[in-house]
């Protein structure tokens, strides 16, 4: 018999091209099938009016263990990914130590196993120790599981490495996704250049940061026949370099966080530590074109580029508090306001969180193909809530959307053809 | 807590502060001036006060300023300085403020290198006014309120004048509050500096921007010249050398000829003589840079009366 049958919802499955109002169902943990339903279930979820799609792949978090669990833990992280209608969560190797050899792969693959509420598809280094002179043994870093290579949070600012990381990891078709930013433009500062940095009297991060080493990478990616992934893109400079690479025919991609597309910098005028990430929330310009990018499919993927950090590390002024913010429980509505407005289909903009991250990190998630397992996110589109940073199951308190009202919320998560979330609460 | 004056909570910085709040605080400074130069230089005013000077930056004239300003106005005041780098390691911040503003001082004086120190404070202490004594590159009040003073008595009203500031503008807190101040006061600011040294956008601020130092004398009234910090110059690639600096943004005596019989000099201090400012020049008859000196105490008890020397409730 069927396990559960989720009725009557508008299923939205971008990589079988299926936009209508119709069952899923879910037998011994796979998708059985999607259509009209005609039998007999278990358990069925009432999803009418609601949109069930595959569960989102977020490919850029970071969940500070091990190393740093008073921030996060693969614990709360994997409850946060699920309140957040997603299954699948790539971590990035800057924990302590760091993922840049075989054993941690392992470790943190297992121990969200453990945990068993959404898979977890670590990206490793680039560099050992991330300290971006040797690099990793990609190999078995991959066998073990890693999906990509990053030293996210730090860029491969040498260009010698990043040329060899760039060969090297291409001869075996992996996925090089870099922190774009100069650091001997952007050393010392905290929020965007411009004039708000200057009416803050606060050192700035020039867009240039950004855009002068992504058009670095795109030569390089050019001669090594690479695979590259700008994390982050956050400049219309960025967006554009990224398009043109893509005409040419390059393997260059990108993928955009929601504050990028959904903020500006006058998010830091008061001085707003959980405004502050890097690379920093640009002008309204930047936003435009980082919206653009979306709508074209310059930029394929919407990431998170979830950082949690400890209160006392946000709370001592702007220009000491850490870079980063919290955004596993607001991709979806924050991003919904991209279909509302009429600039991409749900079709589409599911797939920035499904298929596309899917296809690039060439993992079988993100499809609700018959088979595939059954990671599954209902959610409300119209659904209105507040968001009350103390009722996130993230650990991390620093967002800036503290206080404001979200459109769309997750009624249900699935994950292996189980219910991990259910309005509101964890199915443990 | 005593009710403030002129609408006053908090003193962050002139972007707060309207037309009338300025000139309420140059005026009420205006009448202190007189305390300073009597031989008996006390008045009971912010009796039964406790004013708290916490300064996480060094400083001399304004810690000093804020402390004689309290002490002649009979507050108790405290003078605490605290190096950024021990609070980094052992109390934060937060809690070296949290911690003074429970022994229940009416005023708080903070200086610190974070720009934006008293809006962030201010959001967990509830029962203490805030004046920012200088934040980062960010604003300083009180110095512009002390310029404004000055400028009052001696050249009269400022509106319409042009007051000409050279050097790190980027760096300079002073620089932005008085650009901010222009705007609201009606006088025009010039500014003058190589590229390096200034910030993004500053054309935003509606000044005229210069990068040689002659071309802006003419139609000066106030020529306004900040300190240059000698190791930000060298280390950050802002300036090749102090030698050239002094020969294209320095302060001299031909200079000071060009601009008019009528221009003064002003400075917020401490000078480097012979750097931005010619020895002869800050010694001159020109020179406001005493001035500036003596009627920052005057400001200092007008801040302080403002924020705690309203009628108490009890």
């Amino acid at each position: 018999m069927t396990d559960i049958l989720i009725k009557h919802g508008r299923v939205i499955d971008p990589a079988n091209n299926i936009d209508e109002v119709c069952d899923v169902w879910v037998e011994n943990g796979k998708v059985a099938g999607v259509g009209k339903f005609d039998g007999q279930a278990a358990q069925t979820i009432d999803a009418k009016g609601l949109i069930v799609c595959p569960g989102l792949i977020d490919m850029h978090v970071h969940l500070r263990e091990p190393g740093e669990e008073w921030k996060e833990d693969i614990e709360s992280g994997s409850q946060a990914a699920v309140a957040g209608g997603i299954t699948t969560i790539c971590t990035m190797p800057n924990t302590e130590p760091c993922i840049d050899h075989a054993g941690i792969v392992l470790q943190v693959i297992n121990r969200a196993k453990e945990i068993g509420l959404c898979n977890l598809r670590p990206i490793g280094a680039v560099t050992r120790n991330l300290k971006g002179t040797e690099l990793t043994e990609m190999r078995e870093l991959s066998r073990s599981g890693a999906v990509a290579f990053s030293d996210d949070g730090q860029p491969i600012w040498h260009a010698g490495v990043m040329r060899k990381a760039l060969e090297y990891s291409s001869s075996f078709g992996y996925l090089i996704i870099q922190h774009a930013e100069e650091k001997q433009l952007t050393d010392g500062g905290s929020v965007n250049e411009g004039w708000v940095s200057t009416q803050l009297g606060v050192q700035g991060m020039p867009v240039e940061g950004e855009d002068s080493m992504i058009a670095r990478d795109i030569m390089l990616t050019r001669r090594a026949n690479a695979r590259y992934h700008v994390a982050h893109i956050s400049s219309k400079g960025a967006v554009e370099q990224v398009r043109l690479a893509q005409q040419e025919g390059l393997q260059v991609t990108a993928e955009a966080a929601p504050h990028h597309f959904a903020l500006t910098e006058n998010e830091v005028l008061n001085f707003n530590a959980d405004a502050k990430m890097s690379p920093p929330l640009r002008t309204e310009e930047d936003r435009l074109a980082v919206i653009e990018g979306l709508r074209d499919g310059t930029i394929e993927v919407i990431a998170t580029d979830h950082a949690p950090h400890h209160e006392d590390d946000k709370r001592c002024g702007l220009s000491c508090a850490a870079f980063g913010i919290v955004g596993l429980e607001t991709m979806l509505p924050i991003s919904l306001d991209l279909e509302r407005a009429g600039v991409l289909s749900m079709l589409d903009l599911i797939a920035k969180m499904t298929t596309n991250p899917a296809r690039l990190l060439n993992i079988p998630e993100g499809s609700l193909s018959q088979g595939n397992a059954a990671d599954i996110c209902i959610f409300d589109s119209k659904a209105k809530w507040i968001l009350d940073r103390e009722k996130l199951f993230s650990k991390g308190r620093n967002t800036p959307w503290h206080g404001r009202t979200m459109t769309g919320q997750v009624q249900y998560t699935l994950k292996d053809g189980k219910v991990v979330f259910e309005k509101g609460q964890i199915h443990d | 807590m005593p009710e403030p004056l002129f609408g006053l909570k908090h003193l962050f910085g002139i972007a707060d502060l309207t037309r009338e709040q300025i000139q309420s605080l140059v005026d009420l400074g205006d009448d202190f001036i007189d305390i300073n130069t009597r031989s008996v230089k006390k008045a009971p005013t912010l009796r039964g006060r406790t004013v708290i000077n916490l300064f996480f930056e060094n400083s001399t004239r304004t810690r000093t300023s804020f402390e004689i300003a309290g002490k002649r106005l009979s507050a108790d005041v405290i003078n605490i300085s605290a190096s950024t780098s021990a609070t980094k390691k052992g109390e934060t911040l937060l809690d070296t403020g949290q911690t003074l503003a429970a022994m229940q001082p009416h005023v708080l004086v903070i200086r610190h290198s974070v720009a934006g120190t008293c809006e962030f404070l201010s959001e967990f202490l509830d029962n203490t006014a805030l004046i920012n004594a200088g934040d980062g590159s960010h604003e300083h009040p009180t110095q512009i309120l002390t310029d404004l003073l000055t400028l009052k008595r001696s050249m009269g009203d400022i509106e319409g004048k042009t007051m000409t500031i050279v050097g790190d503008i980027a760096h300079s807190r002073v620089a932005r509050s008085h650009m901010l101040a222009a705007k609201i006061m009606g006088y025009n600011v010039r500014i003058v500096a190589p590229k390096t040294l200034l910030p993004a956008f500053v054309e935003n601020y509606g000044c005229e921007i210069f990068h040689d130092f002659d071309e802006a004398l003419n139609g000066t009234d106030i020529l306004y010249m900040l300190r240059v910090q000698t190791e930000r110059l060298t280390t950050n690639c802002c300036f090749p050398s102090i030698r050239e600096y002094h020969e294209t943004y320095g302060l001299n005596m031909k200079r000071l000829k060009a601009a008019g019989e009528h221009c003064k000099v002003m400075h917020p201090g401490p000078m480097n003589r012979g750097v931005e400012i010619a020895t002869d020049v800050a010694d001159s008859m020109k020179s406001l840079i005493l001035e500036q000196v003596e009627h920052g105490v005057a400001i200092r008890m007008a801040a302080l009366t403002a924020l705690c020397g309203g009628a108490t409730e009890e």
